[in-house]
């Protein structure tokens, strides 16, 4: 919600949920904006709606709404697991899916390390690429836990039809430190013998600053590690990776659940300023 | 309370799991299918067969296998004739499809970890692994990290989530005697009929024997060993040092304890890279409580930028890394690299 309510190129007018006793709705209607914990039937039958609207249920509450959000005109940002509508991670194929009715933000993990595959394969073939991702176990709330195959298929799947490697695994680790650690990522990539090393750190560290544009927490921790092939496994890049959340609700350390609503706030701009530019004078909306 | 009619407690060797860890996951058919053969020979219950780190461990991150594990697995299914062949899955990196393919192979004994306090992320596999008409068996990873109490309440969720016997694993080595006994103890209040509770320990503070008689004496029915010590770290409890003392304590274990050290000493020993010892890097992961297959990734490390092994291990523990971060380890020899060289250069100025 804060982000939204940041953003220049969306006006953020309705929040809906469907607790009335919501602390969140509650929180919005402090902020001005009209919220209602009657869902999305209610949103549906205001006299004004919107263009664009950020879902951040579950899989299949998604799945029910998203036909309707279709019939009515109005363009999804999917935050759930359901991905009714094609993946999208901001610097690697935004642009390719900005017309799509319903999009899919992949998952915290994704957000945070399909984009240094993506820098990497685009510079050099990546046979195979994997990625370790460390949040902290506050920061990982009852879907994550409950489906935690989830994330390792479904990024998985991204690393390689997103970040353009052959093969893709993806590793999540819970840790339960105190205080709670920051959410750290670690990007393996297989690479050529003889490829360039100068050129892909280039692109890792040009991507990594495209990603901080809108998610200002994201950074490189260490310089990327290359080493030569050894009996046991290819030559390869090694990326490191933070995520500092910007503390507007969550805390700090929770950077995988601020990656995500960085990102989807990211793609709705860019959908909103399509969509501006589609039909210049329409007045852009969006509602969380 | 025994563990059956015929056993008092139940020991299942992980040399071909934990001791993938040392091997550096290179087990071959022919390593594998010896080591099955000599264990099932000696009487070893069951007989863990899979990549260090579980179910899809092989990977840039722990490790790629030299042979993969299904076919290990399958392997050891068709040379054991008594011993029961176990798998361990880690969720988050090992999946359910992995369960699954598991029990296609003959696998008849999924042991599914996860950190210490993190149990509830393993509730969706129990589930299939019990549909699947699998053992079950949980494990309670860096069991030192955490109170009694709370590695209680985490088993009580593996329980009731399928799990058949929660395991205290001590994957750091870093419990002492009693504070095996106060873990195990917990658990049998708080899940004592509902299942059973085991014990996993290292051998980082040459504790691994002594452990497991607590762990026993507590009402555990559930051991783990490993021939010849083969292992992370400064490896695991001797499965054939575990087995005589038993017999001398009067414990019923079903293994043919003179057997058994022909096992370790003439078929497991000449698989082995080199004997699992207690060094001083094994030493601190025990002290400093770190994960015990740290060890051979801090080793590489420290070779790989010039700097100590026992300095990573240090700030291993004081990150309060967990199992699988080996990412980590990379990271912090660069930073210690890095730090060298600004003191290096700050002397020369």
């Amino acid at each position: 919600m804060f982000k939204l309510l940041r953003s220049d190129a969306l006006e953020l007018r309705w929040m809906i949920g469907v607790d009335p006793a919501s602390e969140g709705l509650a929180l919005a209607r402090s902020k001005g904006l009209e919220a209602s914990h009657e869902g999305v039937d209610w949103l549906l039958t205001q006299p004004e709606l919107p263009d664009v609207v950020f879902e951040a249920t579950s899989a299949h509450v998604h799945v029910k709404n998203a036909p309707r959000y279709r019939e009515a005109g109005i363009r999804a940002v999917d935050l759930t697991p359901a991905a009714v509508g094609p993946y999208v991670i901001p610097p690697a194929n935004l642009t390719e899916h900005i017309n799509e009715m319903n999009v899919n933000m992949v998952t915290c993990g994704g957000q945070a390390t399909i984009p240094m595959v993506y820098a990497v394969s685009r510079v050099v073939p990546v046979p195979y690429a994997e990625i370790v991702a460390t949040v902290s176990s506050r920061s990982a709330g009852p879907g994550t836990r409950h489906n935690i195959d989830e994330f390792t298929r479904t990024t998985a799947a991204g690393v390689v039809n997103l970040g353009r490697a052959g093969r893709g695994k993806a590793i999540i680790i819970l840790n339960p430190a105190e205080p709670p650690m920051m959410m750290v990522n670690t990007i393996y990539c297989a690479i050529p013998e003889d490829a360039d090393e100068g050129a892909i750190a280039g692109s890792i560290e040009q991507v990594a600053k495209e990603v901080a544009s809108y998610v200002p927490g994201y950074r490189l921790r260490q310089r990327p590690q290359f080493d030569s092939a050894r009996e046991d496994r290819p030559p390869r890049v090694t990326v490191f990776v933070e995520v500092e959340g910007a503390g507007d609700y969550l805390p700090p350390y929770a950077g995988n659940l601020d990656i995500m609503t960085a990102a989807a706030t990211k793609v709705g701009e860019e959908i909103a300023c399509s969509l501006v530019a589609a039909a210049s004078g329409t007045d852009t909306r969006g509602a969380a | 309370m025994p563990y059956s009619d015929n056993l008092d407690i139940r020991i299942t060797d992980t040399s071909l799991r934990d001791g993938s860890h040392a091997k550096g996951h290179q087990f071959d058919e022919e390593m594998a299918r010896s080591v099955i053969a000599g264990l099932d020979s000696a009487g070893v219950p069951v007989i863990e067969v899979t990549h260090g780190d579980g179910l899809g461990g092989s990977s840039f991150n722990y490790g790629f296998s030299k042979v993969s594990e299904r076919t290990l697995m399958k392997v050891a299914v068709e040379t054991a004739n008594r011993a029961k062949i176990a798998a361990l899955m880690l969720p988050g990196l090992g999946t359910m499809d992995d369960i699954a393919a598991a029990a296609d192979i003959g696998v008849s004994v999924i042991r599914i970890a996860t950190h210490a306090t993190e149990a509830d992320i393993s509730v969706q596999h129990f589930g299939l692994a019990r549909d699947l008409g699998l053992e079950t068996v949980g494990f309670l990873m860096m069991a030192h990290s955490v109170r009694p109490a709370m590695l209680a309440e985490q088993g009580r969720i593996m329980v009731d989530a399928g799990c058949q016997c929660v395991y205290v694993v001590d994957s750091a080595a870093a419990l002492v005697l009693e504070q095996v006994g106060d873990r195990v103890s917990a658990l049998v209040a708080e899940i004592g009929s509902a299942a059973g509770v085991g014990f996993h320990g290292h051998e980082n503070l040459a504790l691994g024997v002594a452990n497991s008689v607590c762990a026993i004496r507590a009402g555990a029915t559930q051991l783990d060993g490993s021939a010849r010590r083969l292992g992370a770290g400064a490896g695991n409890t001797p499965t054939e040092a575990l087995a005589a003392v038993c017999e001398k304590l009067g414990i019923r274990t079903g293994i043919d304890v003179l057997r058994m050290f022909d096992v370790a000493e003439e078929i497991v020993r000449p698989v082995m890279d080199a004997e699992c010892t207690l060094d001083r890097l094994s030493l601190i992961m025990g002290y400093a409580g770190v994960y015990s297959s740290f060890l051979r990734h801090a080793y590489r490390a420290a070779d790989r930028y010039g700097v100590s092994g026992a300095e990573i291990l240090l700030r291993c523990g004081e990150r309060k890394l967990v199992g699988g971060q080996e990412d980590q380890i990379i990271e912090i020899a660069v930073d210690l690299a890095e730090a060298k060289a600004a003191g290096v250069t700050a002397a020369i100025r």
